[in-house]
């Protein structure tokens, strides 16, 4: 929550918040953000669609995000160790 | 929360840091470009559970920290006017100018409102069709792309009350000033993730290919600035252990960035705006580091239209923001941290920015 807070007060920094896009209305996406509506100006993304995951910031979804590339990331978290012993680094 | 949580796992965590550890054999200076990451790292703990080899520089990625006291000046000189609304993100409003700050104006009668969005800004100048509506246009490229948004819908409905104080400011020309300056030492980079949203990899290229230094485009979950900084650890080593040479930035945050960035917003910021050279406070001028309206979009700059005059002003005596927002020095380092200089009476804007490296070391501690 405090992230949620400290959008509301920070905008001039690097903070931007992921939620899912539940509606659509020329142009302007209504926006889950943690079970409160958002809305967000599409201007800067293209091909954004219901149900698609969107970073905002100062009232714009200014990234879609990828879904493929964010479970790659994690499966290369939670593979780290086994990195490690592929790179025999240990010992 | 989808994006959010995952990326919290502190089984996931704990491995990554056992990586790290098993990794880094030298000392090495991770600088976090933006303060975001700056407080994203106390909050976390992060700080305290890596090992010693490894410190954590606080870079100059706070825009409200680098803007000058002119700039602000200029803010509180537009707030003045008689018809004006100046309106502002929230984190300017106890920035301390050269004598005041826009609370102070407020406090004296100037209309002065917070605004979350430029589009709320934009919508102030609509339902007040009698007054000037002014911007203060701070931000860095995860900004800008959204105030040029609003400027386009300002030109397309011919809005004439609606101006923009433009303070916008890029990130990796700062990075170079850090690098050419050469009295702080930085290994590595953890660069802005949502900056990079905007911009994409490819601006950094610069850094590892005539610097060698290596980057890594961070996000900001736990998990995230881990991984960045065990991608990180394994390029320095690498180059020092094997010669291999970085060539350009890694991204670690891939599901937010893309190597080319986010392109129609990169089409609408220089639709509106050009680059030009700017100062920093703490940096000095930084060629080719700042945003201004192009001829075509110069009736939406506050600055001609108001014909600003403010004198030139220095830094507050003894403060060191400057020092601090290049990593040469910690807060701990300035003899008014913590005693003339709190959050409740920020002397300098790296106190009073709730991402300033100041205010995170006087919340979380140093």
């Amino acid at each position: 929550m405090f992230t949620l807070l400290n959008t509301l007060l920070c905008v001039n920094c690097c903070l931007a918040i992921p939620g899912k896009i539940v509606s659509i209305d020329d142009n302007i996406a209504r926006v889950d953000v943690a079970g409160v509506i958002r809305t967000a100006s599409l201007q800067l993304v293209d091909d954004a669609r219901i149900g698609d995951y969107a970073l905002l910031h100062a009232g714009f979804a200014i990234q879609l995000l990828d879904e493929e590339e964010a479970l790659e990331t994690l499966k290369l978290m939670e593979e780290s160790t086994h990195y490690l012993a592929f790179m025999g680094v240990y010992g | 929360m989808k994006y959010f949580d995952e990326y919290r796992d502190a089984a996931i965590a704990e491995k990554i840091l056992a990586n790290i550890r098993a990794t880094s054999k030298r000392e090495m200076r991770l600088m976090e470009v933006c303060g975001t990451h700056t407080v994203a790292i106390f909050r976390s703990g992060i700080r305290g559970i890596l090992p010693e080899n490894i410190s954590l520089l606080s870079g100059p990625g706070c825009p409200v920290c680098v803007t000058s006291n002119e700039d602000i000046d200029k803010a509180l000189y537009i707030a003045r006017q008689k018809d004006v609304i100046l309106t502002t993100f929230g984190d300017m409003i106890k920035v301390p100018g050269s004598n005041s700050s826009l609370e102070k104006e407020r406090a004296r009668g100037a209309d002065i409102r917070v605004v979350y969005s430029a589009l709320d800004a934009l919508d102030i100048a609509r339902r007040h069709p009698q007054r000037r509506v002014v911007l203060l246009g701070i931000g860095f490229e995860t900004t800008s792309p959204t105030i040029a948004s609003t400027i386009l819908s300002a030109d397309k409905e011919r809005i004439e009350n609606f101006f923009v104080l433009v303070s916008h400011k890029l990130i990796p020309p700062a990075m170079k000033v850090l690098l050419d300056a050469e009295d702080v030492g930085i290994d590595a980079f953890l660069c802005p993730g949502h900056v990079s949203a905007i911009i994409g990899s490819r601006p950094y290229k610069f850094i590892p290919r005539d610097y060698g230094v290596p980057c890594v485009i961070a996000g900001f979950e736990p998990l995230d600035i881990l991984q960045s900084i065990f991608m990180a650890v394994q390029q320095i080593e690498r180059k020092e252990r094997e010669g291999l040479k970085p060539d350009r930035a890694e991204i670690e945050y891939r599901r937010a960035v893309r190597p080319e960035g986010n392109t129609t917003a990169l089409k609408t910021l220089y639709e509106v705006f050009e680059v030009c050279d700017v100062r920093w406070r703490g940096l000095g001028m930084v060629l080719q580091s700042g945003l201004r309206l192009r001829e075509r979009y110069r009736q939406f700059d506050a600055e001609a239209v108001f014909d600003v005059k403010v004198s030139p002003s220095g830094e507050p005596k003894g403060c060191l923001c400057g020092e601090i927002l290049r990593g040469a020095k910690l807060p701990t380092d300035c003899k008014l941290f913590g005693t003339r200089c709190t959050p409740e009476e920020p002397v300098g804007p790296c106190m009073v920015s709730s991402e300033g490296t100041c205010a995170a070391y006087f919340k979380y501690g140093g």
